[in-house]
């Protein structure tokens, strides 16, 4: 079993919060914005989803502001991800046919995780094959909280499995795995379940905080812990593993303090959607009107972009 | 780089999961770098500064004058007062004139104008900041969140003081001791100041007060604070100028207490000179503080504590953590922890929100802090300097770095350096930590790490320091005393331990 090290949650959260203080202003505001625009994973999460608002969505991932290019002269990226539930799959793959936005579903009994194994199993084989190239799975969070540590990541390294065998056609499949750090409480929980995620998946699958269901959502202090075990497992066996915030990151200014707490803790090679994403859906539109500000001086008013 | 473990033949469980050379490696050279963010703010200086002497500036009475410069940019920032002895007797008459009245105020009243003091530090808080940030080196980013705040918290908690003094020491009866000399240094102008100035006013004491001779500018402009709250004339005196004003100041007969903080040197000889005088004395000192991590601590919060001790402030900080003890079975996981974290420093413009690291104070620090290094090297040393920062071409700089292979008697293991140079050391038992730790003249701070609390209180109780912190360095509150053992001085400075320095009870 992985050996995890403790965590000293006072500096740790001392560490993260010292990111808030960085101070990112024009050329670099400008990239910064452009960037975490590149790594959202627009989503939408709610019993109420239908087609249509699936498909809205889909329209904004494609073009976050239609018309960018007469307002800003430029064409802004498109996010990295819609993610949705499994039964919105088929539409959002069909909505974003030949975009290169990725199609995530969280899958294996999201977002509680409460269900036997081949439910969840099956959960994640379904949303393949209906054209998900991403599965955001969910950790067996009584089985960790019951120390049975050995039982998570024999579940992980399963659904790790469901995702190598690829969907249709050879469509590669990556792996985000939720740990749900609001349940997990501690950050020496974050830590190990860091660890135990990392050790099971392939390189370029993810780690990620949270459902969203759960408060505490995404922390800066909980993402740092998450990016200390990806930085050590890098240096100690080379494996590439990606990270993902998900919940409760809404301004633009917030996502501009992660990167740079990624920046400073993983280098620049981290800074690219397909190793750091943000779960979140209200944040584009801030990241635009930030971005429309700084190149026409005014802020522009919620109804200027269009819902998702 | 040799590992610690491959430096011993007879270790046989050598790999080492984190080991630099033998994994990737992290790439902070940047596709997005921060841009350049400096503090707008512009604060105005005067272009020549007196002394302020009875709640006036006047000029000095010898007409001697010294340039203080901006050591990023070496700019001449203003002129100020070079003061002798003539001048600080002026002062010391004034201080002794004003403390009767002062000392009879109800004591609520005294402590009314040190609130007014905090509050104004509160309120002109970014020019503080600035000022200082240009007059000492040091980034804007510490003396915003440090420096400025710190001054203000300790003029506010010593106000909550004021009217009770009474209740402070079992019923005794606490009177004023009567005229303060006070002489502060360079690494925190402006706290310094209000770590003197806040315990001395609070229990009916007046002061005179010697800044720094390379960073007088703050402690000047806290002078026009103490004008615009209305703070009587005579109260507190500053008297700028060198090691002559200094000197006069703790040879004077009219003053009853000096209060020091700087080197061992000038310690020692304050000692001699005050000894027999009858007057009240707290030094504090140098230090050569110990971090000790144990293998059980959080390393990546143990090395951010590490990081802080001896790289805040350029490591001009007499309580840094300038000696770190590893346990041997961790240093390698460590040193290459400490070697991308000083990779991720910024070094540069101290007046940018972004810079980690500013300038060394002056070219006589810089030329101290030079000596080291290269005793370092003659005794054969490993340098590391993993931080690629170009360092600007004006200025004094120093990289941030440290030395691996020191051993308990190398010259940068004994000396205090008061620069950005650690010396790395390891242990393999708690008993052979804590010798080696002990194992210093000074005796100012200390800072252990480890995830076992039984360990944490045992480790604590025997570390020959003023303040242990656990699982956490440069942790400071005025509600907490700080002082050191041996040469790193005596007395307290903060909290109720504090205010014994200035009272007779």
């Amino acid at each position: 079993m992985v050996q995890s090290p403790t965590i000293n949650r006072v500096m740790a959260d001392e560490r993260a919060a010292s990111f808030t203080k960085r101070s990112i202003k024009t050329k670099a505001k400008d990239a910064g914005l452009r960037l975490a625009l590149s790594m959202v994973d627009l989503t939408t999460l709610e019993g109420k989803d239908s087609p249509e608002k699936v498909r809205s969505l889909c329209a904004k991932a494609r073009r976050p502001m239609p018309d960018d290019e007469r307002v800003l002269g430029e064409r802004l990226p498109h996010v990295a991800a819609v993610c949705v539930y499994p039964a919105m799959v088929p539409v959002a793959a069909e909505a974003l046919e030949g975009s290169g936005i990725h199609v995530a579903s969280v899958a294996t009994g999201f977002p509680s995780g409460q269900y036997p194994l081949d439910v969840r199993l099956r959960d994640a084989e379904r949303a393949i094959a209906d054209g998900a190239d991403e599965i955001d799975m969910v950790i067996n969070r009584g089985a960790f909280l019951s120390g049975r540590y050995d039982a998570v990541g024999e579940e992980i390294a399963s659904v790790a499995d469901v995702c190598a065998a690829g969907g249709p056609g050879g469509r590669g499949v990556h792996l985000k795995v939720i740990l749900e750090t609001g349940e997990l409480e501690t950050y020496d929980n974050v830590r190990r379940a860091s660890d135990i995620a990392i050790e099971h998946i392939r390189d370029g699958d993810f780690i990620k905080t949270s459902t969203g269901k759960v408060s505490p959502a995404a922390t800066m202090g909980v993402t740092l812990v998450m990016l200390e075990a990806i930085r050590d497992a890098w240096l100690g066996s080379g494996k590439r593993i990606g990270m993902k915030p998900a919940g409760g990151i809404r301004t633009a200014k917030q996502s501009l303090h992660y990167l740079a707490m990624v920046k400073e803790t993983l280098g620049d090679a981290w800074l690219t959607p397909e190793l750091f994403r943000f779960g979140a859906s209200s944040l584009v539109d801030d990241l635009l009107r930030q971005i429309v500000k700084r190149k026409t001086g005014r802020y522009a008013a919620r109804y200027d972009f269009g819902v998702a | 780089m040799t590992t610690f473990q491959e430096q011993d033949a007879t270790h046989t469980n050598g790999t080492s999961a984190v080991g630099p050379g033998r994994s990737p490696a992290l790439e902070f050279a940047s596709a997005w770098d921060y841009a350049p963010t400096p503090e707008s703010a512009k604060v105005e200086i005067a272009d020549r500064y007196g002394h302020y002497i009875n709640g006036a500036f006047v000029e000095s009475i010898s007409g001697d004058v010294f340039e203080t410069i901006n050591p990023a940019t070496v700019e001449t920032l203003s002129v100020v007062a070079r003061g002798t002895a003539e001048d600080v007797d002026a002062a010391v008459k004034a201080a002794r004139q004003a403390q009767p009245r002062w000392a009879a105020l109800p004591a609520k009243e005294r402590g009314k104008y040190l609130f007014r003091i905090a509050r104004r530090l509160q309120e002109r808080a970014r020019e503080f900041a600035v000022l200082e940030t240009m007059d000492n080196g040091k980034p804007i980013k510490e003396t915003r969140d440090v420096d400025i705040p710190l001054a203000a918290a300790h003029f506010f908690y010593h106000a909550g003081w004021a009217d009770k003094l009474a209740y402070a020491f079992g019923g005794a009866n606490p009177e004023p001791v009567g005229v303060c000399g006070q002489i502060i240094p360079w690494n925190f102008p402006l706290l310094m100041a209000a770590w003197k100035l806040a315990p001395a006013l609070a229990c009916g004491n007046t002061c005179v007060l010697k800044p720094a001779e390379t960073t007088p500018l703050t402690a000047l402009r806290l002078a026009e604070v103490f004008d615009e709250i209305g703070l009587p004339p005579g109260v507190v005196n500053i008297v700028t100028g060198d090691g002559e004003a200094g000197a006069a100041l703790v040879e004077h007969p009219g003053v009853d207490k000096i209060a020091f903080t700087g080197s061992t040197e000038v310690g020692k000889k304050i000692a001699a000179a005050t000894a027999g005088t009858g007057k009240k004395l707290t030094l504090e000192l140098g230090g050569k503080s110990p971090n000790i991590i144990f293998e059980d601590a959080s390393i990546d919060q143990a090395v951010e504590g590490v990081i802080a001790g001896i790289y805040f402030n350029q490591g001009h900080v007499c309580c840094a953590g300038s000696r770190l003890f590893v346990q041997e079975s961790i240093a390698d996981a460590v040193v290459a922890r400490i070697e991308n974290r000083l990779k991720s420093l910024r070094l540069g413009d101290p007046l940018d929100k972004n810079t980690d690291i500013g300038a060394i104070n002056s070219a006589q620090q810089l030329g101290t802090i030079t000596r080291y290094l290269d005793s370092a090297r003659d005794e054969g040393l490993t340098r590391h300097e993993p931080n690629g920062c170009a360092l600007p071409d004006k200025g004094y700089w120093c990289r941030p770095c440290f030395f691996t292979g020191v051993q308990p008697s190398h010259t940068i293991a004994r000396e205090e350096i008061f620069g950005p140079v650690l010396a790395v050391q390891t242990f393999r038992t708690p008993e052979e930590a804590i010798t080696r730790a002990n194992n210093t003249p000074y005796g100012l701070a200390a800072g252990v790490w480890t995830d076992k609390g039984s360990k944490i209180f045992e480790i604590a109780g025997r570390l020959k320091a003023g303040v242990v912190w656990l699982n956490c360095y440069n942790r400071f509150d005025p509600a907490s005393p700080f002082g050191g053992y041996k040469e790193s001085g005596f007395g307290r400075e903060g909290g109720l331990q504090g205010l014994r320095g200035y009272v007779r009870l």
